[in-house]
């Protein structure tokens, strides 16, 4: 039972999952599910630097992973600490409504 | 000389701004509420002052041949090098305009000033880096500090909005970017940018190859505010900070493009033929989308949000010429660009103040009678924009404009050429508002007088833009001396390896 999944599995999975999120950030309103989204997109990346790090048997990819999640997190406090900014001036996390600067 | 580790000398630059930005966070709570943060302010522009100077120190390592550091993942010659000038040049006028800014209102200056040197050190750390991961570490850097910085000032609703949509596309651009990364490790096996280009020539997938590296320009394209990835553009610059805006607007676009230089010239050097369609469109769209978004708006930071896409699309431009009057024009356009704007945002900080009451372009209607020196410094940058002689803003259109024509982009160069003549019209209606003498009613216009550290950033500024265009050849040397060090021998193995791939081939080999 040494069947391997091919590598072409994971990185036709990660497409489909970096699709979703591009379609869920267009598609959603509310800022929370958006940023949602951008994390469903990196982690379709990071599943495809998983993939062609084994491809490859180098490990490189993993270590790019690491740094990947990392700085996603970070990023992720300051999304978070923004929209409790935008909260608090504008009572909704609705995107249609945050437009104060439509010309 | 010292022996020093390439380690210590490569990111000598770096060290010295986050050395300085975590000083300035630790003093920052020491200091009672209620007193002045200048002297935070004044710590952050010597530690400014001391990194440019460590850029300057580190040609003496690196004008022979390139210095490597921390694996080859760093590579300092003379492309990083400018790069640092630029951006530290950058980081010191917006300092200078404002340490005042932030005066006696209830915000954050002292993590203002800690934000503007971690995001410069991040800007650096994109020009230096040759490795994609020491890329993406970097661009993040920079836009996370900027993130922050756009919505500054915190009670207002179009700050926060600025932030919040600076934040959500920006990080949807890096998902793109390190799509791209990921396709490029696949095709290749390497997230080094040399090791792409080798990988390049013996890969069994080109066409994965290309997606990545249309992802990356993608990614990049966002950062850059290139049309059509500029819709956040316009939001953001309005909304956020006017000196935070001058330096977004500038000193990330320089790093963002040296690393879109790096990674198209070193790292698809034999995909140019490719690449270069794809500049071209880009170009073209960024031009003409900026200035006839441009003529539509009413407020000012709006319409200079939208001369910065097109400013972005005349500097694509330069990416469609070939290697070696490509980077040259490109450095040279990121300098002049970034003297004229960063100096025209100053003047607007100067202007508005931190409520910025003074918005559309009524508002400074008469300007030139309260305050005719600052008007004065306004019209030169905006004369810069528009690309008058004897100012930086034409050498900078020269160059790229005939870059493209070398390359027998002709087409592309008259449709900048018609782009700059549509420009005109919405920089010199705002002159003409400035120097009308109908005063605006609503809105009078504060005689504020300008301060010390204000006023000798705007000098400085004036003073790189005017040099840059009458004096040019120095900067240029030099943004041609970048473009030689590092890029041209790689691009000139591949094009000798594979000529079938190389438009460039005939001109390469003549030099």
């Amino acid at each position: 039972m040494s069947a391997e999944v091919p590598v072409a599995y994971y990185l036709v999975l990660a497409a489909i999952l970096f699709s979703v999120g591009v379609a869920a950030f267009l598609i959603k309103r509310n800022v929370i599910t958006i940023f949602m989204s951008i994390e469903l997109m990196l982690n379709a990346v990071n599943l495809t630097f998983v993939a062609f790090s084994h491809m490859w048997h180098q490990i490189q990819g993993q270590i790019f992973v690491f740094f990947v999640m990392v700085v996603a997190a970070a990023e992720a406090a300051v999304g978070f600490a923004i929209i409790i900014a935008i909260f608090r001036t504008r009572q909704t996390l609705n995107v249609d409504q945050i437009n104060l600067m439509k010309s | 000389m010292p022996s020093l580790s390439p380690n210590i000398i490569g990111l000598l630059p770096e060290y010295i701004l986050t050395i300085t930005g975590v000083l300035i966070m630790l003093a920052e709570p020491c200091i009672k509420p209620s007193s002045s943060r200048k002297p935070l302010g004044w710590l952050a522009i010597l530690g400014t002052i001391a990194a440019g100077v460590a850029s300057g120190y580190q040609t003496l390592f690196a004008s022979d041949h390139p210095l490597r550091a921390f694996s080859n993942t760093i590579q300092v010659d003379t492309f990083s090098i400018f790069f640092h000038l630029l951006i530290a040049a950058v980081v010191l006028v917006t300092l200078l305009g404002s340490m005042d800014y932030f005066e006696g209102n209830a915000s954050h200056a002292g993590e203002y000033f800690a934000l503007v040197l971690f995001g410069a050190t991040g800007m650096m750390l994109m020009t230096c880096s040759v490795e994609l991961l020491m890329v993406f570490i970097g661009l993040e850097i920079s836009s996370i500090s900027t993130y922050i910085m756009a919505g500054m000032r915190k009670g207002q609703g179009t700050a926060s909005e600025a932030s919040i949509k600076y934040f959500l596309l920006g990080s949807f651009a890096t998902a793109f970017f390190l799509y791209g990364i990921a396709l490029a490790f696949g095709a290749t096996g390497s997230t080094s940018i040399a090791a792409i280009a080798a990988g390049l020539a013996a890969t069994k997938t080109p066409l994965l190859a290309l997606m990545a590296l249309a992802m990356i320009i993608i990614g990049l394209g966002f950062k850059v505010s290139a049309a059509p990835f500029h819709v956040w553009t316009p939001d953001v610059y309005q909304g956020a900070p006017a000196p935070v805006v001058g330096l977004m607007s500038t000193a990330p676009k320089a790093a963002a493009f040296a690393v879109l230089l790096r990674i198209t010239f070193s790292g698809f050097p034999g995909m140019q033929h490719r690449w270069s369609v794809l500049m071209w469109v880009l170009a073209a769209l960024s031009m003409t989308v900026g200035n006839l978004g441009a003529l539509l708006q009413r407020d000012v930071k709006r319409m200079l949000a939208y001369s910065s896409i097109a400013h972005a699309g005349y500097l694509l431009v330069a990416f469609t010429a070939f290697p070696q009057e490509g980077i040259a024009a490109a450095c040279f356009y990121t300098a002049t660009y970034a003297a004229m704007n960063v100096g025209a945002f100053a003047v607007i900080t100067q202007v508005s103040g931190f409520n910025e009451s003074t918005r559309s372009i009524e508002d400074y209607t008469g300007l030139a009678l309260k305050r005719p020196v600052i008007s004065a410094v306004f019209a030169f940058f905006l004369l810069s924009l528009i690309g008058i002689p004897f100012t930086g803003g034409f050498f900078g259109k020269f160059y790229v404009f005939s870059a493209a024509i070398g390359a027998g982009h002709v087409w592309l160069a008259v449709i900048g050429l018609f782009n700059s003549g549509v420009a005109c019209f919405y920089y010199l209606r705002l002159l003409a508002a400035i120097y009308s003498r109908k005063q605006a009613a609503a809105h009078d216009v504060q005689p504020r007088s300008v301060s010390v550290p204000a006023a000798i950033g705007l000098t400085l500024a004036a003073l790189a833009t005017l040099i840059l265009g009458i004096l040019p050849g120095n900067v240029l040397e030099m943004a041609q001396y970048a473009g030689t060090s590092t890029m041209i021998e790689n691009a000139r193995q591949q094009c000798a390896a594979h000529p079938d791939n190389c438009q460039l081939q005939v001109k390469v080999d003549s030099h």
